[in-house]
């Protein structure tokens, strides 16, 4: 008997590559066919998928409610803001420093809240990034700059040979670290640290009887997501030039949390869509301003009642061809 | 106090001195003194309110226990994680089936294997030679144990959505995949029927055998605990009120009382207990 379950997952990869191939040529293309407009409007598209994907970790792959993400994004953008215009150190070597502040910021404010759940949760991460908001506005120690913010931002540049200062080099730059870290994700969830998050998610008592130690879990997923979120906020604080506390409020927050319900929790294809939803959704409907957050509000609800697992679910066991198969007389696993 | 039978006089595997859990003014466990020998099968019975979940709670570390300690082969294990306490060699099932529901039943075994592996984050990311390794060896892991539940067709279903024994079975996969040296488990027959109770029984017995476990159970179905036991312990209101092998147990005044109420009339009957 032939082992066709075999060629069925062979199909089934080689397929998936196509799709990642095809997306791949679709980003290459897309920036030399459309104006700077365009092509600005497709790096914020990045720059939510960057953030959608540093969320999904808290929420989507541990399932830890976390309202307060953008407090993680301004401490990337704030680092970047006050390092490079007070010490003039470059945007590219504060790129990993962004990551390291905003990662070591949430492992200190987490790590005594860590143990709290759900909605108790909720609360203080809300609490937490409004904290960090209005610490800035106060502007402490004349480092942020008050209402106004801090401004002149350099380019991010290597020497003078490469000096990222155009909306295609922008473009490229948000969507390499989108690519990279979406690389980075989907190995970690096909891994032993993955599904210690998943168990978890579905079950903490199960998880810590299994051996998982639930709050080193927990903390490693805010750590690296709030990492990621600093990364954001240094790419986004470059672009702009100047960072101002608005950028950070808990609209923000709250976007990034409907970029993961509406994608689906723990899937990295849906917090891709999702992000293009939320980037791309107010461009659309630019004709009516008006009408923009009853349409929104209408299309979370619809969504929430008819597809509440989100519009692309992570599949689980979806190699399922050979177990299927068996006893059918159809392979010899 | 009557003899254990002779297989059992081995070493012990888990001991507990004057263990005493106390929730607000009730004293849930009240001192209790527990010996598991290994290779052995031992039953804590007794009736709803007893204290027997508790006790399995602060052996496996979700309780911290106000006075008593525990010990585990030579290491004191008393107050705990329970992460901790796995990594040392006891793996627990629950009374009310705890699995990840909306994971495969494969992934739900590897995770057994969490504490026996230590890729980290860079490793993972990378994917280092390693790491892979590691995969692998977790995978084979898990997928051996559900061979031996009988659950190899269902590996890539959601547990979730298998049927109730196979969960039971499934939980009891999950707890072996650590390569535990005593399995606990809390009323694995209770939603069995008489079947799939007779095939139970048959899987711990051969487990037994063939493995180097020691198994630790609170079951309420009588024919399971009078068939398999090496040794039952009793309890009622938070104390150990009797111990020995199954038949003098059976035959116990004082565990008739606890089970029926005292001065009753048709106290020979014990097949009253199985109350869910």
């Amino acid at each position: 008997m032939e082992r066709t379950p075999i060629n069925g997952i062979g199909r089934l990869a080689s397929s998936r590559q196509l799709h990642i191939a095809l997306a791949t040529a679709v980003f290459l293309i897309y920036p030399f066919l459309v104006s700077d407009y365009f092509i600005d409007i497709a790096f914020y598209f990045g720059i939510y998928t960057l953030l959608g994907l540093s969320l999904n970790i808290v929420l989507g792959e541990v399932g830890l409610f976390d309202l307060g993400h953008a407090g993680f994004y301004a401490i990337g953008a704030y680092t970047t803001a006050i390092l490079n215009t007070k010490f003039g150190i470059p945007i590219l070597v504060l790129l990993p420093l962004s990551a390291l502040a905003a990662a070591l910021f949430a492992y200190v404010v987490c790590s005594p809240v860590i143990h709290l759940q759900g909605d108790y949760l909720l609360i203080v991460t809300l609490g937490m990034g409004e904290i960090v908001r209005l610490a800035l506005i106060n502007n402490p120690f004349d480092l942020t700059g008050g209402p106004n913010g801090v401004f002149g931002i350099d380019f991010p540049s290597l020497g003078p040979w490469l000096v990222i200062d155009s909306s295609l080099e922008y473009y490229f730059l948000i969507w390499l670290i989108v690519g990279l870290t979406i690389l980075g994700l989907t190995r970690l969830q096909d891994s032993r640290i993955g599904r210690a998050w998943n168990y978890i998610r579905e079950d903490e008592t199960a998880a810590n009887a299994n051996g998982i130690d639930s709050r080193s879990y927990k903390l490693l997923a805010f750590v690296l997501g709030a990492a990621l979120a600093g990364v954001a906020g240094n790419v986004y604080a470059s672009k702009l030039m100047c960072v101002s506390p608005e950028s950070f409020s808990f609209w923000e927050s709250c976007l990034m949390f409907c970029i993961v319900l509406i994608g689906g929790m723990g899937s990295i294809p849906g917090v891709i869509i999702g992000a293009a939803f939320i980037s791309l959704f107010p461009e659309i409907f630019r004709p009516f301003a008006m009408y923009r957050m009853l349409i929104f509000g209408s299309a979370m609800m619809l969504m929430m009642m008819f597809r509440p697992g989100g519009v692309w679910p992570r599949k689980r066991g979806a190699v399922k061809y050979e177990s299927l198969l068996e006893g059918t007389g159809r392979s010899d696993a | 106090m009557p003899e254990r039978r002779a297989h059992a006089a081995g070493e012990t595997v888990l001991e507990t001195k004057g263990l005493t859990k106390i929730f607000g003014g009730l004293i849930a466990v009240n001192s209790i003194d527990l010996k598991v020998h290994k290779g052995e099968i031992l039953s804590l019975i007794g009736p709803n309110g007893a204290g027997k979940t508790t006790v399995f709670n602060v052996v496996s570390g979700i309780y911290r226990p106000e006075f008593g300690e525990v010990f585990f082969r030579d290491d004191r294990i008393t107050g705990k994680k329970p992460h901790q306490i796995v990594s040392h060699g006891i793996a627990r099932t629950f009374q009310n089936i705890r699995l990840f529901p909306d994971m495969t039943c494969r992934e739900n075994v590897m995770a057994g294997r969490h504490c026996r592996s230590t890729s980290g984050l860079f490793s993972s990311i990378f994917r280092t030679p390693g790491q892979r390794t590691e995969e692998s060896i977790i995978r084979e892991a898990a997928e051996k144990r559900l061979r031996q539940v009988n659950l190899w067709k269902s590996r890539d279903e959601l547990a979730k959505n298998i049927a109730y024994g196979s969960q039971r079975m499934l939980e009891i996969a999950r707890a072996l995949a650590s390569d535990p040296a005593l399995l606990v488990l809390d009323e694995p027959s209770s939603g069995l029927n008489p079947r799939e109770t007779r095939d139970l029984m048959a899987f711990l017995q051969g487990l037994i055998r063939e493995e180097d476990v020691t198994i630790l159970l609170i079951e309420h179905d009588m024919n399971m605990v009078m068939g398999i036991s090496d040794w039952v312990v009793v309890m009622d209101g938070g104390r150990k009120i009797a111990e020995g092998i199954p038949d003098d147990i059976y035959a116990d005044q004082r565990v008739i009382e606890a089970y029926l109420g005292k001065d009753d009339e048709d106290s020979t009957a014990y097949d009253v207990p199985a109350e869910h």
